[in-house]
């Protein structure tokens, strides 16, 4: 028979990063450049525009095994299409807030600007969100909303 | 409410016998006295099914996205809470407006069977309502119970007034009450993390997708809805473990938000019982603590707290930290 391991392994989160074309994922790019790190396990999507991020995109990726949803844009003001990153300013405030009344941890989505000068804040900001989701553990909640007890 | 009945019924026969409007649309007996169902009457002769009582719950105003755009006017019956819904679709550009003739109709709250024949025995077999007696004859005997106990959950915290009217019939008016209708709202609020996520889960794992929420709700008006939509990617039917299935009511809720007039209907319909509403009325507790008060379907012009911002707009993040908003 096969021994079965007792010993725990790392919990390595899966995160998503929605990233705006403009400012955020350049600063990743300076991040990068820059040879600073930020950690493996973020998987970065680029969108047009933060506003591009409809909200069945945060939960397609829960749903799909992400353990935390990050959104990054251009720093209010700053937005290419002008306004764009307003309306996700409210999108996002008022969805991250109904997740967090059905019971989904409020340490698992956040919105943060980072413009395509800031490589050592992409980097900075990515590290701290991977280690807030990695205490937090695995995201089982928003994968299994509606499964019935004991399935 | 016989007196208000005979009102309606009566401008219903003059609209349509002088040909000013090709169509009513109220209510006509269902298959119990408790549960009559909207009805769509062209001729003088279809009246005779019309009724108008204690349980005219639903909300008509969905009807008029089809038949405003039939020929010739179609006169409505509204209720309060119906005008908002009403509203909001003129807004939308769902209902044509010119086509259409609002008669505001008065409520005092409707009833709601279930709780009734929850609170007695036997079988149900006639409700009567004095002031704020509801006197009950089932099978097994009868009964009195306290009117605030057995109306709909919505009408229970409503103080709605009519916001569309061409003309109006009321005999009676419905006192203003002092209602918080975001109550229950702060009660889950006050829970932690994890006792909400077990209340919700508790509530979702109920439903059967049976889509009547989504097809009574008078924002849910898409003529093609991702629900329904084999290519959207998030449609399949009775599959548990696809994406559309697990986040349904979260999806719902959100593509209604800003849009929602709290008229309660999704609650009322649902065969589960789930306390859909709120989900909602999180949505309108937020918007008003976060943007100023909001009621949609209070006019049916300008914009929505979702599409407009303002510069000094809160950040996400700090939604949280000012506790339950
Ligand atoms: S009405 Fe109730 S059971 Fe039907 S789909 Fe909506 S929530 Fe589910
Ligand atoms: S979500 Fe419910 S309360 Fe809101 S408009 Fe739709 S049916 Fe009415």
């Amino acid at each position: 028979m096969q021994e079965v391991s007792t010993e725990k392994k790392e919990f390595v989160p899966n995160i998503v990063a929605f990233c705006c074309n403009w400012c955020s994922y350049a600063g990743a790019d300076l991040a990068g450049s820059s040879r600073l790190s930020y950690p493996a396990n973020v998987k970065i999507i680029r969108v047009p525009c933060s506003c591009r991020v409809n909200p069945t995109f945060v939960l397609k990726a829960f749903q799909q095994g992400a353990d935390g949803v990050i959104l990054c844009g251009c720093h209010p003001g700053d937005c290419h299409y002008v306004t764009g990153n307003y309306y996700t300013r409210r999108r996002m405030a008022l969805l991250f807030s109904f997740l967090n009344y059905m019971g989904i941890e409020k340490e698992r989505t956040r919105v943060e600007w980072v413009s395509a000068a800031e490589g050592a804040r992409f980097s900075a900001v990515m590290n701290d969100f991977v280690k807030t989701v990695t205490a937090l553990g695995e995201n089982k909640r928003l994968t299994d909303l509606r499964v019935k007890e004991g399935e | 409410m016989k007196d208000v009945e005979m009102k309606m019924l009566e401008r219903a026969k003059q609209l349509l016998e002088s040909g000013e409007v090709a169509r009513v649309i109220g209510w006509k007996k269902g298959e119990f006295f408790y549960d009559p169902t909207p009805a769509s009457f062209e001729t003088v002769d279809e009246l005779k099914d019309f009724v108008y009582d204690w349980f005219c719950g639903a909300n008509l105003s969905k009807y008029l996205i089809q038949m405003s755009k039939k020929e010739g006017k179609t006169a409505v019956f509204l209720k309060p809470c119906d005008t908002y819904s009403f509203n909001q679709l003129v807004k939308e550009h769902r209902i044509k407006r010119e086509n259409v003739y609002v008669i505001a109709v008065e409520c005092l709250a409707k009833l709601n069977i279930e709780a009734i024949k929850e609170k007695t025995d036997g079988i149900v077999k006639s409700v009567d309502v004095e002031d704020k007696d509801v006197k009950v004859v089932t099978t097994n005997g009868e009964y009195t119970l306290y009117k605030p106990e057995v109306v709909l959950s919505k009408c229970a915290v409503c103080n709605k007034t009519h916001q569309a009217k061409d003309e109006e019939i009321i005999l009676h008016e419905r006192p203003e009450r002092d209602v918080n209708r975001f109550e229950e709202v702060e009660k889950l609020e006050a829970m932690t993390e994890d006792e909400r996520f077990a209340f919700w889960k508790g509530q979702l794992s109920k439903c059967i997708r049976c889509n009547a929420c989504r097809n009574v709700c008078p924002a849910c008006s898409c003529v093609k809805c991702v629900f329904d939509n084999p290519h959207s990617g998030i449609a399949a039917k009775a599959n548990d473990s696809e994406f559309e299935e697990q986040l349904f009511h979260v999806i719902r809720a959100f593509h209604v938000a800003g849009r929602c007039t709290d008229c309660g209907e999704c609650s009322r319909v649902c065969p589960q019982h789930i306390p859909l509403h709120l989900l909602n009325r999180k949505f309108i507790k937020d918007i008003d603590g976060l943007y100023g008060e909001f009621q949609a379907g209070e006019t049916d012009e300008g914009k929505t707290p979702l599409t407009s911002y303002t510069e000094g707009d809160i950040e996400p993040k700090d939604v949280f930290n000012g506790e339950a908003k």
